[in-house]
């Protein structure tokens, strides 16, 4: 690398260049080209080794009708933006950008190139080429909650969040108010990590939540680090989150949450092949299988377990809401009146706890 | 026997040469654990340090985004340099960073949604005090109490990050975020946005500014008193004390200008290519720094080319990831080569490698 080259040629580029427009990004003879851009690296066990397992099945499925390529650990911010276009610019058709904090970045670039179609995942901005898709979690929750409630021992449920978002706080709502039907005695203590993957800092938070006396430990948060944790303590059960988390089978996890992405992201690539492909909306749950629920292992009693596929049959059919009143808010007002379910609103920009719940949720 | 004898002075060609042979090291080792990862090696060296330069399809648009990625690593890097050459670590540039951010951000939003031309100096101005301002407790400790301006410095990092999830939940959050956590987008709002300057460049305020500290730091090293008396403090501390140069000065004026620089960085970089202040806003570019400050031995001109080396190698590491479908991973360990073969061949620069017999003492 010769230095004065490299300087000439960024002087160069503040002279006269100007961005590529949308030409490379159509005519693909015949192939989808898809993109993915992951939060954290694809081995992360949890969130983002989902979304890669729904791009393999992908290639599975369509062949060599389908290309993928896919950038792992994009920071979300300005290199979010840089790398979705980089994405595009290669020549990608459809480009799917898998974490919240890549909404405005991706809304910025698909502005530039109007020929490509984006998928968004856990964002509420849309535009003709973007569309938004997130799995309703809060199903699974309620299943997690109903079985954290019937097996804690101690009647101390410990919480590892990530972000104080809505997202967030639907689950543990939802798992709280399925304990606390289990199990009247149960408490909540919840602890913020501020990260979805960071391993260290998920030990550390379920250490400290099993030292003050937890037995059940739910996590928001992508590793298996607090699965690790809760094997080296003891009789410590936890479920494994975004993934299947099986390797702790059947202690510490006794059950998972599963984001399935793959029947949707097939659908949405047979759309842009069949060239039907529109931005819209799809809030998914276990009904379509988008949540899928883990084996329930051998460490839980039958009956439980019985109980607990009752409800996830019942959420799945939609004759039962997991937020349905009544309820009130931590404050004590009245949320949810007597027999009256969560509208989507409500749900989509939930900012707080229900009654019960104690602590703030740092807002 | 191999052994390494201490040079008499330190030897001017290899302090030329070491960059150049740690790149070339960085290249070849690169390139073998790119094979080994049962990727082409040479394709994926010409794809990291040739393509986001000439390659037909991306280089219109990652030639521009090489000075969006140096500018700030640039302008952190330049203010590093000084306290660096003094002796004084600031290894907390990523807090001063995010403090200016949060300072000019604030700035900018308090007068949303008013234009005036006024609005955007206002918030540089208060980004690169909000940087000062951190830094100044570091350096305040240092003077009055003796504290280790390493540890102070780095910790305040820590305390910068939680201040900034606490903003980016609470004071600065979006009205119209549906909740969310994350500020109003700058780019929404021009009076306050620092855009490009001319389209299609990538040339924002914050690559200007690392241009003119660039030759800022330049003149100062090299025909300024204050910059003398830097220089001084760092290779001869006892004469510069027996000189007049005050120490407590220079530590105000190296923790200071770092801090100054680094948060003028954090406003560029949230009104400009970033938008908003998010909780994940700070993406390492205060330790990054640290390492093109050294790549560039700690000088002005050696900083600028070390900066756009690694901004290189940063979008052309995107780039093999994208093409060759690499590991993230090993894109990092290949940056963190270059820092490591950069260390270890400055070895020659102070000493030579001599071999034969141990003679007897």
């Amino acid at each position: 690398m010769n230095r004065r080259t490299l300087l000439s040629t960024a002087a160069a580029s503040i002279v006269g260049s100007t961005l590529a427009s949308s030409a490379f990004a159509a005519a693909h003879g015949g192939t989808v080209k898809v993109g993915f851009i992951f939060v954290g690296p694809i081995g992360d066990g949890g969130w983002t080794f989902e979304h890669n397992r729904a791009r393999l099945a992908l290639e599975e499925k369509f062949g060599d009708k389908v290309e993928t390529v896919y950038q792992e650990s994009v920071p979300e911010g300005a290199d979010a933006e840089r790398a979705i276009t980089q994405m595009a610019l290669s020549g990608c058709n459809l480009i799917f950008t898998t974490s919240f904090g890549y909404m405005d970045p991706t809304i910025n670039v698909a502005a530039k190139f109007p020929d490509v179609k984006f998928e968004h995942a856990t964002g509420f901005k849309r535009a003709d080429n973007v569309g938004v898709y997130s799995a309703r979690f809060y199903e699974g929750r309620a299943i997690q909650g109903h079985i954290a409630g019937k097996m804690t021992k101690t009647n101390k449920i410990g919480y590892i969040a990530s972000f104080p978002i809505p997202e967030v706080i639907r689950g543990i709502n939802s798992a709280y108010i399925h304990a606390k039907k289990a199990n009247p005695d149960v408490e909540f203590s919840v602890i913020w990590a501020y990260t979805w993957f960071d391993p260290a800092k998920e030990s550390d938070a379920a250490r400290a939540l099993i030292e003050n006396g937890a037995d059940v430990i739910l996590q928001h948060t992508d590793s298996t680090a607090p699965q690790a944790a809760a094997q080296e303590a003891g009789n410590v059960i936890t479920f494994g989150q975004a993934s299947d988390m099986s390797e702790y089978a059947p202690m510490p996890r006794v059950s998972s949450i599963i984001d399935n992405w793959t029947p949707y992201y097939i659908d949405r690539v047979q759309a842009v092949m069949d060239g039907t492909w529109q931005s819209d909306d799809t809030w998914n749950g276990i009904g379509t299988g988008m949540v899928g629920i883990g084996e329930i292992s051998s460490a839980v009693p039958e009956d439980v377990k019985a109980e607990a596929l009752a409800l996830k049959d019942s959420i799945g059919s939609g004759a039962y809401h997991p937020f349905t009143g009544p309820l009130n808010k931590q404050d004590g007002s009245v949320w949810l009146a007597e027999g009256e379910t969560a509208p989507d609103g409500d749900l989509l920009g939930l900012s707080f706890y229900v009654e019960g719940l104690t602590g703030d949720i740092p807002n | 026997m191999i052994r390494l004898e201490r040079r008499p002075q330190p030897s001017r060609l290899w302090t030329a040469i070491t960059p150049l042979l740690a790149v070339l090291l960085t290249m070849i080792v690169g390139g073998l654990m790119f094979a080994l990862l049962g990727k082409p090696p040479l394709e994926a060296i010409r794809i990291i340090f040739w393509d986001p330069l000439f390659h037909p399809q991306f280089a219109a648009y990652s030639r521009p985004q090489l000075l969006v990625k140096a500018g700030p690593l640039i302008l952190i890097a330049i203010g590093l340099s000084l306290g660096f050459r003094a002796g004084i670590w600031n290894i907390g540039a990523e807090g001063q960073y995010i403090m200016g951010a949060i300072c000019g951000a604030g700035m900018g939003l308090a007068f949303y949604p008013t234009t005036n031309p006024l609005i955007f100096p206002a918030m540089v101005i208060a980004g690169a005090l909000g940087g000062w301002a951190w830094a100044m407790i570091p350096a305040v400790l240092k003077v009055r109490f003796g504290t280790n301006e390493i540890l102070v410095s780095l910790m305040l990092v820590y305390v910068a990050e939680a201040l900034l999830a606490s903003v980016s939940q609470k004071l600065l959050r979006n009205p119209e975020g549906m909740g969310f956590p994350g500020s109003r987008n700058f780019q929404q709002y021009p009076a306050a946005h620092n855009g490009e300057l001319l389209p299609g460049t990538g040339m924002h305020w914050g690559v200007l500014a690392a241009f003119m500290a660039v030759i800022f730091a330049h003149v100062l090293l090299t025909r300024h008193i204050q910059g003398f008396n830097i220089r001084l403090t760092g290779e001869a501390p006892r004469a510069a004390r027996f000189s007049g140069v005050s120490p407590a000065r220079i530590i105000f004026l190296c923790l200071g200008f770092g801090g100054a620089l680094a948060g003028a960085a954090g406003l560029f970089e949230v009104s400009g290519p970033a938008g908003q202040i998010t909780i994940d806003f700070n993406s390492g570019y205060g330790f990054t720094a640290i390492i093109v400050a050294f790549l560039g031995r700690l000088n002005p001109i050696g900083i600028l080319l070390a900066g756009l080396l690694m901004a290189l190698t940063y979008i052309g590491g995107e780039l093999a990831q994208l093409m060759l479908g690499l590991p993230g991973a090993s894109i990092q360990l290949f940056q963190g080569m270059l820092l490591f073969f950069l260390l270890a061949t400055d070895v020659f620069t102070n000493f030579r490698i001599r071999i034969g017999k141990t003679e007897v003492a």
